[in-house]
């Protein structure tokens, strides 16, 4: 598995920098996350997943949506490193717009943030499409594997991230994105405008700013200076 | 100067220059913008009015540095992000700068202006939510401005999906004469961001006369070897490369890219000398390194551009070659004969049509025949729907089959790429109406060698009308590769010397005339006992004499038998590795009937069998299948049983009951939404085998209950819960009409008076689309007051359905299903 952290560790010793993408190999399967985004109970997941329980038509579902998958993955994410400085009522003082309480809070004592939006591509959307129209019960277990797939990439890189402002002194806060609590949605058109992820990544907004392809992720991860 | 520049705009065209020079590109300008002081967020379009010296520099510097062609600074220039009158005067105030530029340049060389294009940013339907045609528009607009702010080309770039691309292309051909060029941009992997290869681009591009393609951005010049190598080896105009200075990184707070100016020039120069004619830089790039190349290009003389005569289609994700291994084209999608085929588009069932396709492509078939053409059914729109439909699930490339140009159109316009077109023929009448078509949207025409006078019973005269249409298609621009002859194959039972005109025929096309070939083999059989036999070994005669294609039933194992052999022994299959897999999938083909016996016989014995048996004691092996979602074993007990069963006996007194307990344990939270949708599917298998014993019979196999509206809202594009609930219906026999999602509100009104429906179920996920959802109500009420509205999503409650005066809140399918049969009983009361 490749690691960027060392890559990483560079922007933030800099400072900040331009946008930079960085492509990943796949992170290992989390089953039970892969059923609990599919639709079953949290508990009965984890048994299923680590084989205290046996499920074995559902099981071999997971397996083959894999199958699917396999292939048609391509896994990216898209950063950029800003220095930030807050005003005189506390708020963050960030290349977007935006005025939430609940931001505040994650970033409070940070000096930079590290933006970024991860995807794992179009090509899930497509196998979803297929199937939702000819096979309902695939298509469900598509939606809940593509959101494992995509939550385990920015896991990869929030990762990352960590341990490279550890090495470099830093503290990361836990990454919050658009659409959490009072971060209104309406702040993805500039978020994803600053990373310029429709053109290097295919990420666009449709009128409802909701992001394709659909297993992406956008999120702003406070780093704070020990 | 000014003279200077006044007779280049009169008399060299760029078509003409690059016949013999190649073309240098201008570089980066995004970058030099912000050096300049463009502040993140700022668009650069402004910049023509606000601050057109700093333009004109950046532009000047780039013809002085050896650039015959400057992009116009109307990259973003579009509808989207400016009004009219505002779009005009940045458009307008990017060619005078421009125009200034290249009249303050002291280059002695050609030089031309480009209008830039660059993506909407939309992502088009069926992934996006942006309609086609409305991109098309769009488009046009920057079009229209750019052609009259005297640009001299047409230069669209960084294009990241295939559908967009053709989108402007459409645009930029429809609303100008200019020449066009067209650019995509590439992931390391070599393909667009939404799947297509260049071979690909290349069919598509070219078949729309696109009059230089090739790519940019994303990469520098050495990640971008493999794609160009894919242009040079499938173009046949010349191939264009724009790449970026390689990465950036920041070094002090400044950005800087890791390829400089004489690597990067030495790796341009590589792939020039490899065949790439029109060379420039994308982001990172400036002046110096455009000097560079073009010293580089001043030294070498362009290779010599051929034509790869390459008969090829293509889907949006790839292109299929025909001429060398056959090509399968799968005819299933066709009315023809077939009266389940024909309630499904009566019913606009485009599931069923969608499974069909995609049962053909499992099954091996390279391109898919589409038909829908019935008296009854407005074809050109219900062409439309199923090409968007089809290629939103399958990536085969499609022929399109209609003798409606009206239909033929509105599919190729649909089409997102290189269509296969089906058909023209001899006759003046149809050469003038289809031909045309062709020659604007690209295609790959299947040409039937008939005439005014008929089908000819000799091969002589068949080559004969083969020679007119060739000569005839030329003079629309369509050269003989993208013709391909279907000779007409002819049943033998009326005249024993049929089969041999058509073999001599296609020998004669092919060999004679080098055009490829296409059949519809089975009419060979036609009136004959055990018509397999025939029409395979027909088929594999044909084969021989240089057939390219055939329109074949992919579901027949002696026709599949025949292909894989025949490529086998002609040297198309490499270790036989295609034939080996097919015969290990050969078992599974054995026919149904024996299989289900088979699964009869040994069913009941497994423990879980046992264990569900003393759960519910009275359910029946049917019952137990769907129970535990078994799809295949659901379908073949469901055959053995219509054998002696009537179709609604067993809808009511199996599939019900079934479901009906799974729904109960799903209420009860003993068993999950997983299992209840794949017991939901398993009843589906069912549902169609019983639909085609029912479709023979006189009231056409029509759903049971009462008709069910669904729809997901306006602005809103999550089905998936209401596709789910919609299959649960269908399982209970309602007659679901799925209108999809983002509906406008009129649309689901006007569906549910023409049905009369008595049930409406609209579903939302989003907030902020809820408004939508209580304005289809508050329509339905007055226009449909007889309907009642159940509602469903994840953002909904009972109260909130209460407030937007909904009849009820459905938490789930079943849910929604215990609703629905509520209503129909106090309907039937």
């Amino acid at each position: 598995m490749r690691e960027y952290f060392d890559k990483i560790l560079v922007d933030i010793k800099g400072q900040g920098t331009v946008p930079q993408y960085l492509e990943y190999d796949e992170p290992p399967v989390e089953k039970a996350e892969a059923l609990r985004y599919s639709g079953y109970p949290a508990d009965r997941a984890v048994a299923v997943a680590s084989g205290k329980l046996e499920d074995e038509a559902v099981s071999a579902m997971v397996d083959k949506v894999f199958e699917l998958m396999k292939g048609q993955l391509v896994l990216k994410v898209g950063y950029k490193i800003v220095p930030i400085s807050f005003d005189e009522e506390g708020f963050p003082i960030l290349p977007f717009e935006q005025r939430s309480e609940q931001l505040k809070g994650n970033l409070e004592g940070c000096s930079l943030a590290v933006l970024f939006a991860a995807t794992v591509g179009s090509g899930i959307d497509r196998l979803i499409r297929r199937y939702e129209r000819t096979e309902a019960k695939t298509a469900l277990f598509l939606q809940g594997c593509g959101a494992e797939r995509a939550e385990s990439l920015t896991n990869a890189f929030n990762n990352d991230v960590k341990n490279a402002a550890e090495l470099a002194g830093y503290k990361a806060h836990p990454r919050f994105s658009p659409g959490f609590g009072d971060l209104p949605l309406t702040v993805q058109t500039e978020f994803l405008a600053l990373l310029d992820a429709g053109r290097r990544m295919g990420i666009t907004l449709n009128e409802s700013l909701l992001m394709s392809p659909s297993k992406s992720v956008t999120a702003i991860i406070g780093l704070e200076k020990l | 100067m000014l003279w200077l520049a006044v007779t280049q705009e009169k008399n060299v065209n760029i078509l003409d220059y690059m016949k013999d020079n190649f073309i240098i590109l201008d570089g980066g300008m995004g970058t030099l913008l912000q050096e300049a002081g463009l502040q993140p967020g700022e668009l650069p379009e402004r910049w023509n009015v606000t601050h057109p010296e700093e333009i004109v520099r950046i532009q000047k510097a780039y013809f002085d540095a050896g650039s015959n062609v400057v992009l116009a600074n109307t990259f973003g220039a579009n509808g989207l992000k400016f009004d009219d009158e505002e779009l005009e005067k940045l458009i307008n105030a990017a060619f005078d700068n421009a125009r200034r530029a290249r009249s303050e340049s002291s280059s002695k060389k050609e030089m031309f202006i480009a209008l830039d294009i660059g993506s909407l940013g939309k992502l088009l339907k069926p992934y996006g939510d942006y309609e086609f045609e409305d991109a098309v528009a769009m488009y046009a607009k920057t079009v229209r401005y750019g052609v009259k702010a005297g640009a001299d080309l047409i230069f669209i770039e960084t294009m990241n999906d295939s559908y967009d691309t053709k989108a402007a292309l459409l645009a930029a051909k429809e609303n100008s004469s200019l020449p066009v060029f067209v650019s995509n941009a590439y992931g390391s992997d070599g393909k667009l961001m939404t799947g297509a290869t260049p071979a690909a681009m290349v069919a598509m591009l070219e078949g729309m006369h696109a009059d230089a393609i090739g790519a940019n951005c994303s990469l520098g010049p050495d990640q971008l070897i493999g794609v160009m190598e894919e242009y040079i080896k499938y173009a046949s105009v010349p191939v264009l490369l724009k790449p970026n200075a390689g990465l950036p990184r920041t070094e002090n707070g400044k950005t800087v890219y890791d390829v400089f100016p004489p690597e990067f020039a030495d790796s341009v120069e590589k792939l020039m000398e490899k065949g790439v004619r029109i060379v420039g830089g994308c982001c990172g790039t400036t002046p110096d390194y455009i000097r560079a190349v073009s010293e580089k290009a001043d030294k070498l003389k362009p290779v010599l551009l051929t034509d790869k005569n390459l008969s090829v289609v293509s889907s949006y994700t790839h292109a299929v070659i025909f001429g060398h291994s056959p090509i399968l084209i799968g005819e299933r999608i066709n009315p023809t004969g077939k009266k389940r085929f024909q309630q499904a588009l009566r019913e606009n069932d485009i599931d069923y049509i969608l499974g069909e396709g995609l049962k053909q492509q499992d099954a091996g078939v390279q391109v898919l025949d589409v038909n829908v053409g019935l008296p009854e059914i407005d074809e050109p729109a219900m062409l439309i729907n199923v090409v968007k439909e089809l290629q939103a699930v399958s990536d085969l490339p499609l022929q399109l089959d209609t003798t409606d140009t009206v239909a033929m159109e509105a599919g190729l316009r649909a089409y997102n790429g290189k269509a296969m077109v089906n058909s023209v023929n001899g006759k003046e009448e149809v050469m003038e109406a289809v031909f045309p078509l062709v020659a604007k949207y690209g295609g790959f025409v299947v040409a039937l060698t008939l005439d005014e006078d008929g089908i000819p019973d000799n091969a002589e005269k068949r080559i004969e009308i083969a020679k007119k249409i060739i000569s005839k298609a030329a003079e629309y621009g369509i050269a003989k590769k993208d013709l391909i002859f279907d000779p007409l194959a002819m049943t033998i039972s009326a005249d024993t010397k049929a089969a041999l005109a058509t073999m001599k025929a296609v020998h004669g096309i092919r060999h004679g005339l080098g055009v490829n070939t296409s059949l519809g083999v089975s009419n060979v059989s036609f009136g004959l006992p055990v018509r397999n036999i025939i029409t395979s070994t027909f088929f594999a005669l044909c084969l021989e004499e240089g057939l390219s294609a055939a329109i074949m039933n992919p579901y027949s194992t002696e026709m599949m038998n025949v292909y894989y052999a025949f490529r086998a022994l002609h040297d198309m299959d490499e270790n036989c590795m295609d034939y080996i897999s097919y015969t290990d999938k050969l078992p599974a083909m054995v026919p149904a009937g024996s299989q289900a016996a088979a699964a009869k016989g040994t069913a009941g014995g497994t423990p879980a069998d046992a264990s569900n048996a003393v759960d519910k004691p009275a359910t029946s092996e049917l019952q137990t299948a769907i129970v535990r979602g078994l799809k295949e074993k659901t379908g073949h007990l469901t055959k053995e049983l219509l054998k002696d069963s009537k179709p609604l006996e067993i809808i009511q007194n199996e599939v019900i009951p079934a479901l009906n307990t799974v729904g109960e344990q799903f209420e009860k939270k003993k068993v999950y939404l997983p299992q209840l949708l794949m017991a939901a599917d398993a009843a589906k298998a069912a549902f169609e085998e019983v639909k085609l014993v029912m479709a023979e019979s006189e009231d056409g196999g029509a759903p049971t209950r009462c008709p069910f509206v669904i729809a997901t809202v306006h602005g809103d594009i999550h089905d998936i819960g209401k596709n789910i609930v919609k299959l649960i219906l269908e399982n209970y026999g309602f007659a679901v009409s799925d209108l999809g999602k983002d509906v406008p509100e009129q649309a689901i009104v006007d569906e549910v008076i023409r049905l009369h429906a008595p049930l409406v179920g609209l579903s939302a996920l989003m907030t902020t689309t809820v408004p939508a959802m209580e304005e289809t109500i508050k329509l339905l009420r007055e226009q449909a007051p007889w309907a009642k509205v159940c509602v469903g999503g994840a953002v909904l409650t009972q109260e909130y359905a209460d407030s937007i005066g909904a009849d009820r809140y459905c938490r789930d399918a079943m849910e929604t299903v215990r609703y629905a049969e509520e209503v129909e009983a106090e309907l039937n009361k």
